[in-house]
């Protein structure tokens, strides 16, 4: 493992991880000296982002949903979601709004410590979501700056329809450019957009050819908890630099190396050695356990080739791709285009493509309480999916953030059960064993 | 043919459809002091109302298009749809806000987990259970992620039926929005237009538009009598009669609210001294009727409340001009009437509009009461308890589902909170 570092935890770091620390650091670091540096700052959401756009204006983005799950992932979380429930917030509702407005109570100190800055304008491109909204009304309150809105319409029909595009761009015309403008005191400059728009297609290209690589066996990626930190750099402030162009191709790099030696994903206890289950799954990650989480499918040799929660960020490999001759278009159709602005058939015909294409063993559903968004509808999307792929789909239940939604033993159990379920099925296929009724996987 | 050439709808239903009876609660008599006089009309027109409420197997809606049989039916969800459009294509707007307290819930349980608020799956237990067979269609406008998610069920459970989604627009600049929202409308008027076989430049989308107008002016006057006078107007009877509006032609709606203003104001009833509230969070998963009693038995006299928003919303002087649908859009977008299913655009404090409302309808208090795991209502709340507080207007908060059965809290809590009002007051 000439290319690898590995780490006195037994864990494995290849450079890319190391790389985008590194970028990761910068960035919080440039957040913390915002105020001296006189650096605006935007907030805004991952879900049909503007990154490009706001990097042209050179304001630095700040993403409270990746401050949620980094708080979850820091165990943070359950003090600052009791903290938001103290000010009145119910139980009921998305965990990360309740994670960020805790967090917000406590001081806004970031991943290095220091306090995040405050915001100068908050970017509301809700695409996907309708609990953005009310988010960004609950942010405005304590912040008292102004909100950019940018209602980006639904695929309702599973395709953009005529007039959205335009709807959009206009949008951007009017209301987020002259925004940035007027936080800034820059003028918007197409150029610029044009050139950072060519630097996320070249990283586009090269995520695509990551996640892709799944379609190998043995996987040399795990497509969902390795795929999320792959995602980061594109999906958060980084789409359209240089650093996310040299990212994407070193990772790209060390996924084909991975793949002519035949390797398997990296997983936080190394090299998973034996791939033995291949799923596709469907729904955000708990990010509260997410090792103990990860473990449960390593374990037992599970590898995801294919998720739909690294798609909430853009459908590059359906062939998406930023277009720099076509600056706020371009923008606009990857708002349009998010996962979780599909409808519902469009999820059932991605997850049931996903299987035939990735030739994956089963498909599993975790199921996140906080998020209508993706969490509505599961249930008809797992019936639908098993009947079009004849495979019995797993069906979990667990939160993002908040740790009173993650019950290890149940999910583990469940877990345990769907992967007794298919060795039996590939059992019966192989004509080795007797058929057994298929166990049903169901939620509690 | 156009909705209005009919015979009055008679609600047609028994009192209870199901043959059960979901507790003491639910089906209680009117509130103490709000018992009907006797008077002939006010119970009739009352108990039109309930039928129409526990119509669970749309039979009045059946009786419509019986009588009208090349119109068609269209089903829609909370919070807005421009029913002018559906009126002007010759089909029967049908607002389907879910099953309430009595209707088994089994297939729509199986389609939502134990997190997801009650309304998507009672619409979806009456749809597989060929409840809304008699609809042609349904339209899901952009209220949430979770009705926003249903048109997807929706069309995968009845791809033979129309199904559209209306994307909403919520830009704060109105002329960008009205633009798109013209042709969100025009689109949808023409696939109605399509279920009827009427050809969209020959409807009368003014004539439409002038009869929600004028349905929207005799709201007005219920509602305003509601305030001056609630023992005339119980809040639980206003319901009903708004309620009516979701499945009567809105000619014969209209009416009823005149025949019932009429027998409220004959019928003599004596003042009371209950504490007065508004009621907030109701706009989408309705509140069982029992709990509306409920509130009024604890001692309180609802004044207002954000059920049934879709009749407020627009002028009630509204006019089509040149270009009705455009005049439509325009109207919804220049509208700034707040709900939680709206952002509320920078330079307007969020919660100082409800305040206002709350404000000019008298009330004493607020009760926020929200459906449980409803992430616009439950979020919104604490902004609005902010702003209420900062008005020195005082609140109490509880959630409840459409089927919820035990009342005895919210019983007790609401009357806690009449007796502190009456306190303050005479304090
Ligand atoms: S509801 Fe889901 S998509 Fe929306 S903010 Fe919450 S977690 Fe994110
Ligand atoms: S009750 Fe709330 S969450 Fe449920 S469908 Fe209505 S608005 Fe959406």
């Amino acid at each position: 493992m000439t290319a690898e570092d590995k780490q006195e935890t037994g864990s494995v770091r290849e450079p890319s991880m190391l790389r985008q620390k590194e970028m990761t650091q910068g960035h919080y670091e440039r957040l913390a000296q915002a105020k001296e540096s006189g650096q605006k700052v935007v907030y805004t959401f991952v879900p049909g982002n503007l990154t490009e756009l706001l990097l042209a204006f050179d304001v630095l983005p700040v993403l409270p949903e990746i401050n949620a799950l980094q708080s979850g992932m820091r165990k943070r979380s359950a003090k600052y979601i009791a903290e938001a429930e103290r000010q009145g917030h119910s139980e009921d509702v998305c965990t990360y709004v309740k994670c960020d407005i805790g967090m917000l109570l406590e001081g806004n100190v970031g991943p290095t410590g220091e306090p995040l800055p405050e915001p100068d304008l908050l970017l509301l491109s809700y695409t996907g979501c309708f609990t953005f909204l009310k988010w960004f009304e609950l942010l405005r309150e304590r912040y008292n700056c102004p909100v950019a809105m940018l209602h980006v319409p639904y695929q309702s029909q599973g395709e953009i329809e005529p007039g959205m595009v335009e709807y959009v761009v206009e949008q951007i015309q009017t209301e987020v450019i002259p925004k940035l403008e007027e936080i800034t005191g820059r003028k918007y400059d197409e150029d610029r957009v044009r050139e950072l728009l060519g630097l996320s297609a070249q990283a586009e290209d090269d995520l695509v050819a990551v996640l892709e690589s799944a379609k190998n066996k043995p996987s040399p990626i795990d497509s969902y908890f390795g795929g999320v930190y792959y995602i980061g750099p594109l999906f958060t402030a980084f789409r359209g630099t240089q650093d996310a162009v040299e990212y994407y191709a070193q990772l790209r790099r060390e996924t084909e190396e991975r793949i002519a030696r035949g390797l398997g994903p990296i997983t936080p206890v190394g090299t998973m050695q034996e791939e033995r289950f291949r799923l596709v799954v469907e729904g955000p990650p708990n990010w509260t356990h997410f090792h103990q989480f990860w473990s449960m499918f390593h374990e037992q040799g599970a590898v995801v080739v294919a998720s739909t929660y690294t798609k909430v960020g853009g459908l590059y490999e359906r062939g998406f791709r930023h277009d720099p001759s076509r600056p706020l278009q371009t923008l606009a159709e990857y708002c349009l285009g998010c996962y979780t602005n599909l409808s519902l058939p469009a999820r059932v015909d991605m997850i049931s493509d996903y299987v035939r294409d990735y030739e994956a063993d089963g498909f599993l559903i975790n199921s996140v309480k906080s998020c209508n968004s993706f969490s509505a509808g599961q249930l008809v999307m797992l019936r639908e999916v098993e009947e079009r792929c004849g495979q019995p789909g797993a069906f979990i239940e667990t939160d993002l953030v908040d740790p009173r939604y993650f019950s290890a033993s149940n999910v583990k159990n469940r877990i345990e059960s769907y992967f007794q379920m298919l060795e039996q099925r590939r059992s019966v296929q192989t004509g080795t064993k007797q058929a057994t009724p298929s166990e049903k996987v169901a939620p509690s | 043919m156009s909705p209005d050439s009919h015979d009055p709808a008679n609600g047609g239903a028994p009192l209870n459809p199901c043959g059960g009876c979901s507790g003491p609660e639910a089906l209680a008599a009117p509130a103490r002091g709000m018992q009907s006089s006797g008077h002939a009309p006010l119970d009739d027109i009352l108990s039109r109302c309930e039928g129409l409420y526990f119509d669970y197997d749309h039979e009045a809606v059946a009786e419509w298009k019986r009588k009208h049989p090349t119109g068609a039916a269209v089903g829609y969800l909370p919070v807005y749809v421009p029913r002018e459009v559906f009126h002007a294509a010759g089909v029967l707007p049908v607002g389907v806000l879910g099953a309430g307290e009595q209707l088994e819930i089994v297939r729509g349980d199986a389609c939502f987990q134990s997190y997801i608020c009650h309304l998507p799956r009672s619409v979806v237990e009456l749809g597989a259970s060929g409840r809304l067979d008699v609809l042609d269609g349904m339209v899901f406008p952009s209220t949430c992620d979770v009705i926003r998610n249903l048109s997807g069920i929706w069309q995968i459970m009845f791809p033979e039926k129309l199904t559209r989604y209306l994307d909403v627009p919520q830009t704060t600049d109105p002329r960008v929005g009205q633009q798109f929202f013209r042709q969100v409308i025009s689109d949808l008027f023409r696939d109605l237009c399509k279920l009827t076989g009427r050809k969209p430049e020959e409807c009368d989308i003014s004539g439409s538009i002038r009869l929600y107008a004028e349905n929207r002016r005799v709201i007005e006057e219920l509602n305003a009598l509601r305030k001056t006078s609630p023992w005339t107007v119980p809040g639980s009877e206003a319901y009903l009669v708004l309620r009516a509006a979701m499945v009567l032609p809105v000619e014969d709606h209209t009416q009823l609210v005149r025949d019932y203003l009429q027998a409220a104001q004959d019928a003599g009833r004596k003042p009371q001294d209950h504490a007065r509230v508004s009621l907030c969070g109701v706009f989408c998963e309705q509140p069982p009727l029992g709990m509306l009693r409920t509130i009024e038995r604890s001692g309180c006299a609802i004044v207002d409340d954000d059920s049934m928003q879709l009749l407020r919303w627009l002028p009630t002087d509204l006019e089509g001009g040149e270009d009705p649908i455009d005049a439509l859009a325009q109207a919804w977008c220049l509208d700034i009437s707040e709900s939680a299913s709206r952002f509320v655009p920078d330079g307007t404090c969020k919660g100082a509009g409800f305040v206002k409302t709350v404000q000019e309808s008298g009330a004493d208090g607020v009760v926020f009461a929200a459906p449980s795991f409803c992430d616009p209502a439950l979020l919104d709340r604490p902004m609005l308890v902010d702003a209420c507080e900062a008005a020195g207007i005082n609140s109490t908060s509880f959630q409840y589902a459409e089927n919820s059965g035990q009342m005895q809290p919210i019983r007790e809590q609401t009357g806690t909170f009449a007796d502190s009002i009456k306190l303050w007051s005479d304090e």
